[in-house]
């Protein structure tokens, strides 16, 4: 299996409301610029929408780390959403469909999931949450 | 000690003796440091330049020179302000609007260093006495400039706001609403007030969402809308969404968002079509086509 490159790197802060719009608009550039097709972009972008708004308003803030990928023949990117908030306790809780600790649709991480093509939670109570999703082409 | 009384009578006595000298080296620095030619008249600049040196040698003669929030500072400072916002609301750039404290260091020094040819401790003490003032000179242009700019992104934001909104009427008791953009918290309470007022005001039934021009419809932008619904909906107006192109119609399938008995329409034409059959309208050609 050929080695997985990294293409470029790029770390954005997330502290409030208008960086969410910066990740967003940030993370479709680069999945346009690998090529994904009109829906990937749109689901990568949402899934980025989400996950971001859930560090804000749950994390208190983080980051959001934005890679593009080059796995072989395949391009894709990878977003990786980091925060030092309070964490989440049972993240099969936080899954399911309609469940919130807000005032959300409780759709977020587990419609996030749905619109990405990799997905990966962790969560330690009192340090923090890290969600990684990619989407390839 | 560097610095300290010696070096700021040394520096005084300079600017003083060398003020045409310093003046005309000065503005020529400046006009070699502009990249965009003609970006500020010569005339111009060189008044800006001769009010800053009578002002900041009056500053040097009666002032702290340790402390620059002294009132004796006060006439500087807001000169440099004035300067400084001006240049930032015609579009310098940030190094631009710095070059001019900075580009008087050049010339400054060079008299700095004839006047003391021959003291290296004299022309180290009047060099860093001279450094400190302008380094927090250049700063103070630096935040206003700053400033400058944050009040203009501030108010280009608010226009945006109040831009972006227009409810508009389609026909008898049928409004549109068209949303151009990110719908984040803010603005959709803008949104939401202004359609759920027009309803108010117009006696519409019938309201039409339009999202063609909302990149982004995540779970957040879903709730914003179904609450809008909802408002609309108690106050006996019918809502309609349109705009759902293929891809928001597949990523709202995978976010699992329930739109239950919304109707949603792809283009605003259907939509309208839609609204005016519900009132019991329709649309018709009065001549043949051509």
């Amino acid at each position: 299996m050929a080695t997985m490159i990294v293409r470029s790197t790029e770390t954005l802060p997330i502290r409030a409301e208008a960086d969410v719009v910066m990740v967003r608009q940030k993370a479709r550039a680069v999945a346009t610029e690998a090529g994904l097709g009109l829906v990937d972009v749109t689901k990568l972008v949402t899934a980025t929408s989400e996950l971001a708004r859930n560090a804000l308003i749950y994390g208190g803030g983080g980051t959001a780390l934005i890679e593009s990928l080059q796995d072989g023949i395949r391009k894709g990117v990878r977003l990786t959403f980091e925060d030092q908030g309070p964490g989440i306790p049972d993240i099969e809780k936080a899954m399911t469909d309609g469940y919130t600790s807000g005032s959300g649709m409780g759709l977020g991480l587990s419609g996030a999931k749905r619109l990405s093509n990799d997905f990966s939670i962790h969560s330690v109570v009192g340090q923090g949450t890290r969600v990684m999703i990619a989407r390839w082409k | 000690m560097i610095g300290g009384e010696a070096g700021k009578m040394a520096l005084y006595q300079a600017v003083l003796d060398n003020e045409k000298a310093l003046l005309d080296e000065w503005v020529k620095e400046q006009i070699g440091a502009f990249s965009r030619q003609g970006a500020i008249r010569e005339t111009e600049l060189r008044q800006q330049c001769e009010t800053f040196l009578r002002l900041f040698v009056q500053a040097i003669r009666d002032g702290n020179t340790t402390d620059l929030r002294t009132p004796e500072w006060e006439a500087v400072l807001r000169f440099l302000s004035d300067v400084s916002s001006s240049r930032g609301e015609q579009g310098f750039s940030p190094s631009e609007t710095a070059t001019f404290v900075f580009s008087f260091k050049r010339p400054l020094f060079t008299a700095l260093g004839k006047a003391h040819q021959d003291d290296g401790k004299a022309l180290a003490d009047a060099v860093w006495e001279a450094t400190a003032i302008l380094d927090r000179l250049g700063l103070h242009t630096m935040d206003v400039y700053l400033k400058t700019r944050e009040t203009i992104i501030a108010r280009q934001q608010e226009d945006m706001l109040e831009l972006s909104t227009p409810v508009v009427s389609l026909a008898e008791g049928i409004l549109a609403l068209p949303v151009i953009g990110t719908l984040d918290s803010a603005r959709t309470q803008v949104v939401m007030e202004s359609l759920l007022q027009r309803i108010v005001e117009t006696g519409s039934t019938q309201a039409i969402i339009d999202i063609t021009g909302v990149p982004t419809v995540d779970t957040l932008v879903a709730q914003h809308l179904l609450k809008t619904v909802t408002a609309a909906r108690l106050m006996g107006a019918d809502c309609l969404i349109s705009g759902i192109r293929p891809q928001i119609a597949q990523t709202i399938v995978h976010l699992g968002v329930e739109l239950g008995n919304v109707t949603t329409k792809a283009t605003l034409a259907s939509a309208f079509a839609v609204a005016l059959d519900r009132q019991g309208m329709k649309i018709v050609r009065s001549k043949p086509q051509a």
